[in-house]
This record gives C-alpha cells, structure tokens and sequence, in this order.
C-alpha cells in the first residue's frame, strides 16, 4: 500500500520541518501550503491510481461499506433456527449424548423444516438463493446454541451438498443434491480426519490409486460424523501424484467398514472410524476432475463452519452462567456481585464477539470470492483457544454444580475442546 | 449485508494516514522519545496540511468531529461508515507512526472531543478552534472520578476555581484546558460539571511537567488552580445541580466515542510492533503461514498467529463499536469491550515482541522497546482495563454500581 511518491515527499518534508529552516528564513507559511498541496496531491494519486492498485479493482470499490447487518432473509432463518434450537435442539442433547446418536425425531423435524434445502440452490431441488458461506455462518451459531453435537449431525449433510456445489461437476451435482434434499433426502457426512498428532488436512495417509479408469482407496479416517447414519460420504485422500481429492464412497461398498468412535464430547453426532480397505471405485466417485481441486478452500470452509459452531456453543454458556450466577447466593449475596466471578462472565461477552466477527470475515470473503485462508486460520486459531477457555470457565462458575451432569455445561465443555481438534468434516 | 472489509471510501484516506505515519511520525519517533517536553514542532507543518485536508473535506471529518452532531439528513435504512470509522482508522494508522505524536497533535486534544460533543453554538464559537486539553484525574481521584474535589464557585458573573488537577495530557501546550470541578463535593456525580479555562488565566498554573515511561513525546502536566477566576459562560452544559444528573451522564458519554479512538491507538501500536517482529523473524528463518495445521509448525510462528488473531479480533471489535456510533445504535457495551481488547492485546503484543526479538527487541537501535513502553497507558487512560470489565460485566449481569463495585 505503500505509495513511494507521497511516502518520499512526506519523509522530505518532515526532515525540512525538522531542521529549522522554515522558521529561520521566515517561509513557514510558504511551506504549509506546500504541505497542504503535497497531501492533497497525494490523496488525489491514491484515488485516480486506486482502480489500478487495488486488488480488488471491482467498480463498487467505493461504494463497499463495513456493515453487520443481515439480510432479512438471513435474519427470518436466525430466528427460526434460534426457536428450532430451543425448542428441539436442546431438550434431546443429553439422550443423544448417551445413545451416541442423534434421536430419530430430530432428524426428521430437521427434514420437516427443510434445514438441507438451504445448502442446495433452487435449480437442484433445494431452496437456497445462492451458495452463501455467510448464511451458514449464521444459521450453524444457532444451531450450536441449542447443542454443538446435535448442530455437527445437523450440518454435516448440508456441508456435503456445500462441498459437491464447490468442486462437483454438473452430472455430480444434479445426482447429488438430488438425494440430499426434498422428500426422500438421505443422510450424508464428510470424513477428512486422521487420527494422528499434529494432523494436517494437507497431508494425507489415505490414498487413493488410479486403476483402470477407476481408483481404489485405502486408508482410515476418525470421527466422522452420522457413521452409521449417512448413505454416502466425501472421502478425502491423496491421489497418487496429483495430491489430496474428495471421493464419493457409497456406505455399501465392499471394503468400507464403519464403527462407533465416542470421544470426550460430540457424542450425538454418531462419531465414527472409518476404514477403507482397497474400496473399488468408479471413475465418476472422484469430486470434480483430477486436474482441478482447491483443497485449501475445503479446509478453510470447514474452519468457518467450526467457528460458527463455537460462537454458539460459547453464546449458551455464558447465557447459562448470568442467571446462576445472579441466583447463587455464597457469603450473602449474589456471587456474581464478586469481580472474580463477574470479570470471568465480560471475557466471555469480549472473547465471543471477537470470533465472531472473525468467523463473519472469513466467510463474508469467501462469499465474495476473496481470498480467506488467512483469515480461515487466524479464527482457527483464535477459537481453539478462546472456546475452551469459556467451556472451561462455565464449569467453573457453577463449581461443584458444574461438574453434575444435571446442568449442561459440562457437555458444553466436553463439546468446545473439539474446537482445536477438529479438522473438516464441516463446510460453511 | 454482512462485510467487514474497510470501506471502499475510506481506503486512500487510510493510506495518506499510513504515509503520514511512516514519512512524518516515524522518523521523529526515537528524537522526542529521547528529548521528553520538547515540543515537536515540526507537527506545526503537519497540521496545517491537515487543516487544509479537512478544508476540502477528503478527510471525511476526523477528530473532534468525531463527536459532533451529524448535520446531513439520511436515509434511515443506509449504512454509514462516518465519522466515527474514518477516525478510529486514521488513529490506528497514525499510531502505528507514534503514539505519543499523535497525542500532542495541535488542536486534536480530548478537551476538543468534550466541546464538540457538549459545547452551545456561541461556545463551539468561541471554542471551537482552539487545541484544548482535558483536566478530571486529582490525586486523591483517579479512575473514581466522581469522587473530584476541585470545587467551583459562583461568584457575580464569573466561575472561581480551586483545586489540583494531574495526568492533563498536552497541559502545557494546549489553549484551553477543560476541567472538571464539582458545585458541591458533597452532592456527588450530579454536581460535578465541566469548565473551559484559556491558558494565561491568572490563577491557573502549571506546576510541574511528569517524566512518563512512554508516550514522551506528549506532555502530561499537573495543574493548579488557586481563585481561579473564569466567565460564568465558560461552563459546559447546564448550571444546575437538579438536572445535572443528565450532565454527568453525558461528560460520561463522551467516553462512547473515545473508548473506540484508544482501543484504535492500541491497534497501530500493536501492529507496528507485530509487522516489525514478524519481518526480524523471517530474517531468522522462522517464515509466517496460513492454512495448514494451528498445532504444528515452531513456537515462534504459532506466536505470530496467536498475536495475529488476538489483535485482529480486537480490530474487529473496534470498527464494530465505530460502525455502530456511526448507525446511531447505542454502543456504551461496544465501546468498553473494544477498549478492554484492543488495549490488553495491544499491550501484551508490543511486550512479546520485545521477548521475541531478543536482545534487538530491548535495546535502543530498534523502536520495539519503546512501543512495549508507549502501549501500556493505553490500558490506562480513558478508563483502565478493570473499570472496561467493570462496566462491560455491570451490563451483562444487569448490576448497579453499588452492587458490583
């Protein structure tokens, strides 16, 4: 952004004004002028040379405006998923906590209200306007409001249509979302885990080989949501060669083998082990062509739609902790009068907001086709911190209470270290 | 719609900031961090180009206008990116230059917020051009500052002040310093008003000039005033005691708007010194990246990200309180939650940096150090990071303040 014209003059100036000479020959006023002029010169520089500069170069560059205000459409759909989550979401994550399952009446509401038809454009069967990364942003932070896991179940399907509509091909998208929307819509997840340390989605064991005009994929991926649930999943591996892809396997391939994986939270997602051994594949199975694949934009979607879900998640603890703490009476009063109980509540407030403005930012770019990996990493990084700090600190403000299974932070606890563990599986 | 990218029309002005910053402020910096109550008097030339600037109005309104009213009828359901954006954006750039500079930039003192937001049209008048300073801390109140004892007395047709006040940024060097007195100490916040006094004032003196750890290049003076007699027109507001409730909470209100503006100084300082650090490091071979694992990767470059992502949460947080001063939407929580952010953050950045860059992080050669020194009272002035959490928890947790102390 530097602009070397404006930057020397001002450096010139700066070193003339320094050194006296203004006030010593009496031209001081000769010089503000000069100043002024140079300024404006500058600005007029920076103006006419903006198109040329700007990166973006589009022709609304002026008129783009900051602005934190959803569309009425996104603002209609935040407040029936915020009722949807209340109202369904929350009463069942405790049953799905311990049957490692989504109740069967969730899905089917989620299927009656049509959550999936808005991942999926109206020319496919669904009833999306167009592919927003925003509106899933929103609508994933109410979901996780009412339970992180039940969310996760919930938008895993939504995220593989996402995932089809990114990088499918037509044949792809039309057979695809087909099934995951209207009235007979089955249930889909993505698995682009692996269950080592320091795991970087980059970098895959899975693989798959080119074979005949097919592939065959081996390999094993952990916590996949809906394992038992979903008909098809997105498979990631690493194509021999080429680098990492996203395959289309059908749950009754021959070599794919499913079982239940429970973990500290996330229980009512259905999280599971998957293990491929030599599954057979048609050339038609791999997402897109073998030329063409952005899995940078697969990771950094996925980290939006994690940050999305720990805005929410985060959003019902600190709900949950104002009115206990207001209520719970310690040495005769409220022991939210204490500043150690009340500062613990404003980070949450602060730390809450922060990531999801992030959250917003990351997809509001993708959305508008700019460039998001940065902004994708730093929420990543931001939340797997912050998140777990206001888990951790919910249990805490309710001490002794907390750590009962009667209230629900500690599966709000449980769910948020999944934050900075998960990789993918979502895609905003 | 959802877009939190910097307004397209704000971009050259934050770029003319920026340059000012670098070509003007940076290399100035070290000499009057080195030659404390020294007037930097090359701003002189500066801000005369910045009077000229605002003249033609490609400023867009920056600094004292900040507060004022806007004039423009609008229509109700567009968005604006003001005022309000256009000077939490140009602070951040100019203190990215130096803090300290911008704070004794001639006619931009907190006195002139206080008048734009509280003055009469005949004061604006009187007032309006003038660099005037802010007088509320005593050394028996400081963060409590309804507790001041600096009295005013009505006396015929003029206002006589007693009292001490400390910490008045640009004390010295301003035309007018606002001051904080109170009618009756013992009636509390509601008595407690704000007066212009102009420098030269017979009973007003400067006492003494503090030696600071950081922002040196700004004046921070004690002041005295024994029978200090000014015009009764020189209060800001209304006289009376009855509806002065009202007048506290709005010398309070002012804070709205310049909680944003700290939390953007503790922005530019903070970048300045993460910018500076990360290029030190990538000299050392430790190099930045996006998009792979966060858990991997050395210990430097995951700092680099944990900075990164605090300090652009905290800017986030910043234009959100901006943006919302700008949209007229209530934004007193915005405002603490942006100042307790950007200013805890700022600070724990430019102090990491220091720790990271090693031995040329601490010594004089390189400008790190003296950011760690500058950034600290930016989670100080304006309301310190306990009382942002006191208020921010209050309304939360919907605490009065004698519940919640």
């Amino acid at each position: 952004m530097a602009n070397p014209v404006l930057r020397g003059g001002l450096r010139l100036l700066s070193a003339f004004a320094s050194s006296g000479l203004a006030e010593r020959y009496g031209v001081e006023d000769q010089a503000k002028d000069l100043v002024t002029r140079a300024a404006l010169l500058g600005v007029d520089l920076l103006q006419r040379g903006g198109s040329k500069a700007r990166p973006s170069g589009s022709s609304d560059g002026r008129r783009q405006r900051f602005d934190l205000t959803p569309t009425e459409s996104q603002e209609l759909l935040r407040t029936t998923l915020r009722r949807f989550a209340a109202e369904v979401l929350r009463p069942a994550a405790s049953e799905a906590d311990e049957t490692l399952r989504p109740p069967e009446d969730v899905l089917s509401m989620a299927a009656e209200i049509g959550l999936t038809d808005f991942a999926i454009p109206e020319s496919f069967g669904g009833a999306a306007e167009e592919r927003s990364p925003l509106t899933t942003a929103l609508l994933a932070e109410e979901l996780a409001h009412g339970d992180m896991a039940l969310a996760l179940a919930l938008l895993s399907p939504m995220s593989v249509a996402h995932l089809v509509q990114d990088h499918g091909t037509e044949t792809q998208k039309r057979e695809l979302l087909g099934r995951l929307c209207g009235e007979d819509q089955v249930l889909a997840s993505a698995a682009l885990l692996e269950a080592r340390p320091l795991f970087d989605p980059r970098k895959l064991k899975t693989k798959a080989k080119a074979q005949g005009k097919g592939y065959r994929l081996s390999g094993e991926k952990t916590l996949v949501p809906l394992g038992e649930l979903s008909r098809f999943f997105l498979v990631s591996a690493e194509l021999a060669g080429v680098g990492p892809r996203l395959f289309v396997v059908e749950r009754d391939q021959p070599g794919l083998d499913l079982s239940p994986e429970p973990a500290m939270g996330l229980r009512g997602a259905n999280l599971c082990r998957m293990k491929l051994r030599d599954v057979e594949l048609s050339g038609a199975a791999l997402l897109g062509t073998p030329d063409a694949h952005d899995h940078q934009r697969v990771i950094d979607l996925a980290r939006v739609a994690w940050g999305a879900l720990a805005v929410g998640q985060c959003r019902a603890v600190l709900d949950y902790v104002k009115p206990y703490c207001n209520d719970r009476i310690a040495f005769g009063e409220p022991i939210s009068n204490r500043q150690s109980v009340a500062f613990l509540i404003a980070d949450m407030r602060i730390e809450i907001d922060g990531m999801r403005l992030l959250t917003w930012r990351a997809a509001a770019r993708a959305e508008r086709g700019k460039s998001f990996t940065r902004e994708a990493h730093l929420l990543a990084v931001q939340a797997s911190q912050k998140a777990m700090k206001i888990g951790t600190d919910g249990v805490q403000l309710l001490g002794g209470a907390g750590f009962i299974c009667e209230h629900p932070v500690e599966l709000w606890y449980r769910h948020l270290r999944a934050v900075g563990v998960m990789e993918g599986a979502l895609s905003a | 719609m959802i877009d939190l990218e910097i307004p397209g029309k704000l971009r050259s002005f934050v770029e003319l900031a920026n340059a000012v910053a670098d070509g003007y402020f940076r290399p100035i910096s070290r000499k009057y961090d080195r030659a404390e109550h020294t007037y930097p008097h090359e701003l002189d030339l500066l801000q005369a180009a910045f009077d000229g600037l605002s003249g033609s109005g490609e400023l867009g309104g920056a600094g004292a206008a900040a507060t004022g009213g806007q004039k423009k009828e609008r229509d109700p359901n567009e968005v604006v990116n003001g005022a309000n954006m256009s000077t939490v954006l140009g602070v951040t750039e100019l203190c990215w230059g130096d803090a300290g500079l911008l704070l004794t930039m001639p006619g931009q003192g907190l006195g002139n917020a206080a008048i734009a937001a509280v003055a009469d049209d005949e004061q604006k008048e009187r007032f309006g051009n003038k660099w005037a300073a802010m007088a509320i801390t005593e050394p028996e109140a400081g963060s409590d500052s309804a507790a001041i004892r600096t009295t005013a007395r009505l006396d015929g047709d003029s206002w006589v002040l007693n009292g001490e006040k400390i910490y008045v940024t640009c004390g010295e060097r301003a035309d007018l310093i606002v001051v904080w007195a109170t009618l009756d100490p013992n009636a509390g916040r509601a008595a407690i008003k704000s007066f212009v006094v102009e420098r030269g004032t017979p009973g007003m003196k400067l006492l003494r000039l503090d030696k600071k750890m950081g922002i040196r290049a700004s004046d921070t003076a004690v002041i005295g005033f024994e029978d200090c007699r000014i015009p009764r027109n020189n209060l800001l507001g209304s006289e009376e005691v009855a509806s002065a409730k009202k007048g506290f909470a709005g010398v309070m209100k002012t804070f709205d708007n310049t909680r944003p503006m700290v939390a953007g100084m503790a922005l530019g300082v903070a970048r300045a010194a993460l910018e500076r650090l990360r290029t030190l490091l990538s000299d050392a071979d430790v190099k930045q990246r996006y998009g792979g694992s966060i858990h991997s990767g050395s210990n430097a470059e995951a700092e680099l990200h944990r900075m990164e992502a605090e300090l652009e949460a905290a800017r986030l947080l910043t234009l959100k309180a901006a943006w919302m001063a700008d949209n007229r939407i209530p934004n007193s929580l915005e405002a603490s939650v942006c100042k307790a952010k950007a200013a805890r953050v700022g600070n724990a950045i430019t102090l990491r940096a220091v720790e990271l860059a090693g031995a040329s992080g601490y010594a004089e050669r390189e400008l790190l150090e003296k950011w760690a020194r500058d950034s600290k009272i930016l989670d100080i002035f304006e309301g310190t990071q306990q009382i942002q959490m006191l208020i921010i928890a209050r309304r939360l947790l919907g605490k009065r303040s004698s519940e919640l102390r």
